[in-house]
């Protein structure tokens, strides 16, 4: 009996989670006050010329493919903006100095690469267009 | 890349709850070693040769469409890594009786079983980050 409504609970309890990370993941959050600043050095590539979409990946996580394709797809549209691919694994330094806590995650940089949006988690396509209007 | 038809991970976590919900509930050791060798087949030969997926393409996959999404193998065998430290716990905790940290291990290992079945939940996105993370301190 007593372990039937531990098997109860953890149900619900993931239940609940999953809910909730299905809402929260992907979206995408502005951050007017980030002082976060990408160099082309850091990320081994030059940046877009008015902004660029830097996307933390690692080997182990099935949604970073469907987020690259979203992000290829929706910036081929806009010639300036750049979409730029960054393994986690190897670029640990960076990593820790962003806060990057899973992938996929996606910081949009303005022309200068400061950070000026973020989103956890595999993004929708039109929030993505959306962000982009923005910078 | 090894690529694997994506709906057998899933399958293997549905049937992975089911296992880990009668090993709760009976406090079976034999019923958590069973579930412990699926894992450690999936974590270390990889999840198409572990028996879930054996059942998964001679019963399951004949009868879905032929078109399906693909994914890469890396991703369901680093949950099943994940997975088979916690039945590897659990099994511990079983057979000395230690029926608290059983019952923690197997929670929590159905925890993650369930949602990745039932939500497509992506372990290694939330744990092999923060996982270097700590241990390249």
């Amino acid at each position: 009996m007593n372990s039937l409504l531990i098997v109860i609970a953890v149900l619900l309890v993931a239940c609940t989670y999953g809910v909730v990370d299905r809402k929260r993941s992907g979206k995408i959050k502005s951050k007017t006050d980030s002082r976060n600043e990408i160099t082309a050095h850091e990320v081994g590539a030059e940046l877009g010329e008015s902004a660029t979409v830097l996307q933390f990946s690692s080997a182990f996580c099935t949604p970073c493919r469907a987020t690259r394709s979203t992000l290829t797809s929706v910036i081929s549209h806009y010639p300036k903006i750049k979409h730029i691919e960054v393994d986690a694994d190897t670029n640990l330094q960076l990593v820790r100095r962003l806060d990057i806590r899973q992938t996929p995650t996606t910081l949009f940089l303005n022309s200068a690469g400061r950070e000026i949006a973020r989103a956890v988690g595999a993004p929708k396509r039109d929030q993505v267009i959306y962000a982009l209007e923005q910078i | 890349m090894n690529m694997i038809d994506a709906r057998g991970p899933r399958w293997s976590a549905g049937l992975t709850s089911i296992v880990l919900i009668i090993a709760l509930i009976t406090r079976s050791p034999i019923v958590i070693i069973i579930q412990l060798i699926q894992f450690a087949i999936g974590a270390f030969a990889g999840p198409p040769k572990s028996p879930y997926a054996w059942l998964y393409k001679k019963f399951v996959q004949p009868r879905l469409s032929k078109t399906f999404d693909s994914e890469d193998v890396r991703p369901p065998q680093f949950a099943q890594f994940v997975g088979f430290i916690f039945a590897l716990i659990a099994t511990l905790g079983a057979l000395t009786h230690t029926w608290l940290v059983f019952t923690f291990a197997a929670s929590f290992a159905l925890f993650a079983a369930f949602l990745n079945s039932a939500f497509g939940y992506c372990l290694g996105c939330k744990m092999y980050l923060l996982g270097v993370r700590l241990r390249r301190g």
